[in-house]
């Protein structure tokens, strides 16, 4: 690892005040992509600056049909959340999911959704629900927010506060996960809302998308059934040595069954 | 360089660390405390797992600094007057090891899981795990360890 030097904001100004005035500074929450990325010396930061303990970063509240959530909530308070459970159980039960226990345990949801890395899980529930994302500049509705491998709507110094879900009528997970990293090797997240079906894919392409022939599917039949023959435009999606396009074509199309039948058990 | 405090296994020490230094290697270099071992440097084995404020954490991904006033426990902190945690003694009963160089870790890992889920049923001892390999593959005796630690800690009286 590099050298750096670590800063405890003490405020979300501060924070600002600190990303603003080193050009080269990142920030650190629970740390479990960027600090593995910096023992690889992958990234040479001037500055961490650190917001996990920052009081406008906390919480899980349900105020008025909306789940609002923390930046700085842990994996595993999202996944234990009496409220998170009650009000959105695919929101919980996706966090359950993520990477390993020690992960949950360290990593945050405002981390995993500004890194948008293409096969994390969260993404799939911020799009699939159709979230808000509150940063300290402004509100970015999920379909403006992720664009592409690692890339989203957040300007430099720009800090995710708190990310606001709208209940959902029915919302379900289903996860393909890599035995060995935990990561999507493709995930879908499909939620009945009152503007209708979304269905969000993670793991598959280079960033979270929505499958939206799916979701016109479901809107006239939500059944899994639904889903056979609907077209699945794979010409971006990933090959690697874990599956090629074709596989993960497939393994979306079978995720979002699956999460069509769990909607349907509830 | 930043003076971090940590209470480890009930003791407090103050120690000044560089910003970049990780919480495993405070721990092992500049406390001694060389039970928690590192098998990957790569934030997948789970060997290097301590608790964190009650918590199972990598220490290998934790920096020493965010770990600033916390309490941490390590898997010499589990032993009391000689007398073996009980999650120690049921991995020792059940052979939940091979070569050993991951138990201190999967003992972590487990008396964190048992915190949250004091009677795991297999499929949830399984995913608790996920953090932690072992490489001997020894786990039908590690998941028997997990089982009986849980019965151990349900009768003990607390």
């Amino acid at each position: 690892m590099y050298q750096f030097n670590y800063v405890k904001a003490k405020s979300l100004k501060e924070a600002g005040r600190l990303l603003a005035s080193h050009g080269e500074a990142k920030l650190v929450a629970g740390g479990m992509t960027l600090i593995p990325t910096l023992k690889m010396r992958l990234a040479r930061p001037s500055h961490l600056v650190d917001i996990t303990q920052l009081a406008e970063l906390q919480g899980i509240k349900l105020k008025a049909g909306r789940l609002e959530v923390g930046a700085a909530t842990r994996h595993h308070q999202v996944a234990a959340s009496a409220v998170v459970r009650k009000a959105i159980p695919a929101l919980a039960q996706l966090a359950s999911v993520i990477g390993d226990p020690q992960v949950r345990n360290r990593g945050t949801l405002g981390g995993s959704v500004a890194n948008n890395d293409p096969a994390a899980d969260y993404p799939a529930a911020v799009l699939g629900l159709g979230a808000t994302i509150v940063t300290t500049q402004r509100e970015i509705a999920a379909d403006d927010f992720f664009q592409g491998m690692f890339a989203t709507a957040l300007k430099d110094g720009e800090i995710i506060v708190r990310v606001v879900f709208p209940v959902a009528k029915r919302a379900a997970y289903a996860k393909f996960a890599h035995p060995a990293s935990g990561y999507a090797m493709t995930a879908v997240f499909v939620a009945q809302t009152g503007d209708g079906v979304r269905v969000a894919v993670t793991g598959a392409g280079p960033g979270v998308f929505r499958w939206k022939k799916a979701e016109a599917a479901l809107a006239k039949s939500p059944k899994a059934a639904a889903l056979d023959g609907v077209a699945l435009d794979s010409s971006g999606f990933n090959s690697d040595i874990h599956a090629d396009a074709a596989y993960r074509a497939n393994l979306v199309r079978v995720m979002a069954k699956r999460a069509v039948a769990k909607l349907g058990r509830k | 360089m930043a003076k971090v405090t940590l209470t480890v296994n009930g003791v407090k020490h103050t120690r000044k660390v560089e910003d970049r230094a990780l919480l495993v290697n405070v721990l092992r270099e500049d406390l001694g405390l060389t039970g928690t071992h590192i098998g990957c440097d790569t934030s997948q084995c789970g060997c290097c797992t301590v608790t964190l404020d009650g918590r199972a954490v990598k220490s290998c991904s934790v920096l020493a600094v965010q770990a600033n006033g916390s309490k941490v426990t390590t898997i010499e902190g589990l032993a009391k007057n000689g007398k073996l945690h009980p999650v120690q003694r049921a991995f020792a009963e059940c052979h939940g090891l091979q070569c050993g160089f991951c138990t201190p870790g999967m003992i972590m890992a487990t008396v964190g899981m048992l915190k949250d889920n004091p009677n795991p049923t297999e499929d949830e001892i399984i995913h608790g795990l996920e953090g932690n390999l072992c490489r001997c593959t020894g786990y039908i005796n590690i998941i028997k360890a997990v089982k009986k630690s849980a019965k151990l800690m349900r009768g003990r009286a607390r």
